[in-house]
């Protein structure tokens, strides 16, 4: 029992929004991603993703802006982990 | 650093602040990419924070005649003003089949400048196919506030760039822009020049402003990039508006009236 992590970055905090950036982490060793390797997302929305049989067990918080800083821009916002166990 | 009349254009400059980069594709001629393998991998000694050019690089010298190529000398002035001084530099090779990627990073520390910035030169000197890993980068991160390597949990974002290049290519950076080296799945070792640059006067109206008011450099700066969610994209139209007024010395600029509606608060102080 294995697992593989997906992680993927929407363009809302809505789970069917745009998949805007990816990162996928295998545990069972068959492949090797790393940073650069993939132009393509491996799904369109978050949502295509359980469909396919992954399962969601984290999603960012909605957290307001800290005072003062409201225009300031950071990490990617809206956070998806999935997992699958092979 | 040689002046230059190859300045950039307001339009190129407004390139520049919405994508963090300007490129500029085989601008080196063969015999200085030829000479430039050599140099690199005997190595260049270090240059102490904070050096003039002109102290940092004999006349004469492989760097000095890289940086006095027209169209790079006349880059680096349009974006750093007169007499950067040298922050540091560095040859950066990746090795044939090298096991890993650097994960997501900007360089340095976290900085916040938005009215100032420094330029990091990145020059190829051979040829980058798709499988040598070449630089990723991303274009319009270059304003996110995150520091160093925290972004290195991010893979791959839609409309990053994963370069590959002719010979003689140069790419000039914002401080601040996400890239890093890619796995290397050639069997061609690269090679790649890093120069950090500081400014030492206002960058403001550095560039050939005779096309300021272009319309075409509110277009450049309304860029929407395929990475960033919507609702934040706005905010970095909002922050470049901040770094052109900064540049142009014009507080009243703006785009779209995104930074306008917000700070209109009739009769208050």
């Amino acid at each position: 029992m294995k697992q593989e992590v997906l992680v993927l970055y929407l363009n809302t905090s809505a789970l069917d929004a745009d998949v805007l950036a990816w990162a996928y982490y295998d545990g069972t060793g068959r492949t090797n991603p790393t940073t650069g390797d993939s132009d393509l997302p491996p799904y369109d929305t978050g949502v295509e993703a359980l469909r396919d049989g992954w399962r969601l067990f984290q999603a960012s918080q909605l957290i307001p802006p800290y005072p003062g800083h409201e225009y300031d821009t950071s990490f990617l916002k809206h956070e998806f982990w999935f997992e699958k166990i092979g | 650093m040689t002046t230059s009349k190859h300045l950039l254009t307001s339009v190129e400059v407004a390139r520049f602040v919405a994508n963090g980069f300007h490129r500029m594709d085989a601008i080196v001629p063969p015999d200085l990419n030829a000479e430039a393998i050599g140099i690199m991998e005997a190595g260049l000694g270090p240059v102490p924070y904070g050096t003039p050019v002109g102290e940092a690089y004999e006349p004469g010298s492989f760097t000095r005649r890289l940086l006095e190529i027209p169209a790079v000398a006349g880059a680096l002035q349009s974006l750093l003003g007169s007499d950067p001084t040298v922050d540091h530099h560095a040859i950066h090779i990746r090795e044939p089949h090298e096991g890993g990627a650097q994960p997501l990073h900007g360089d340095a520390i976290i900085d916040t400048r938005i009215d100032a910035f420094d330029v990091q030169l990145m020059y190829y000197p051979q040829e980058v196919t798709g499988t040598m890993g070449g630089t990723l980068s991303v274009p319009g991160s270059h304003l996110r506030r995150t520091n160093e390597s925290d972004t290195g949990r991010y893979q791959n974002l839609r409309g990053q760039t994963r370069l590959t290049c002719p010979p003689g290519t140069v790419v000039l950076l914002h401080h601040g822009i996400w890239h890093g080296g890619r796995r290397n799945d050639s069997d061609i070792r690269r090679y790649m020049y890093k120069i950090r640059f500081n400014p030492t006067a206002p960058q403001v109206r550095t560039w050939d402003v005779s096309d300021l008011d272009d319309p075409q450099v509110a277009a450049e700066l309304n860029v929407y990039h395929p990475w960033c969610e919507h609702a934040t994209a706005r905010l970095e139209i909002y922050n470049r508006v901040k770094m052109w007024r900064a540049l142009t010395n014009n507080p009243s600029f703006d785009v779209e009236y995104w930074a306008t509606r917000v700070a209109n608060r009739p009769g208050r102080t």
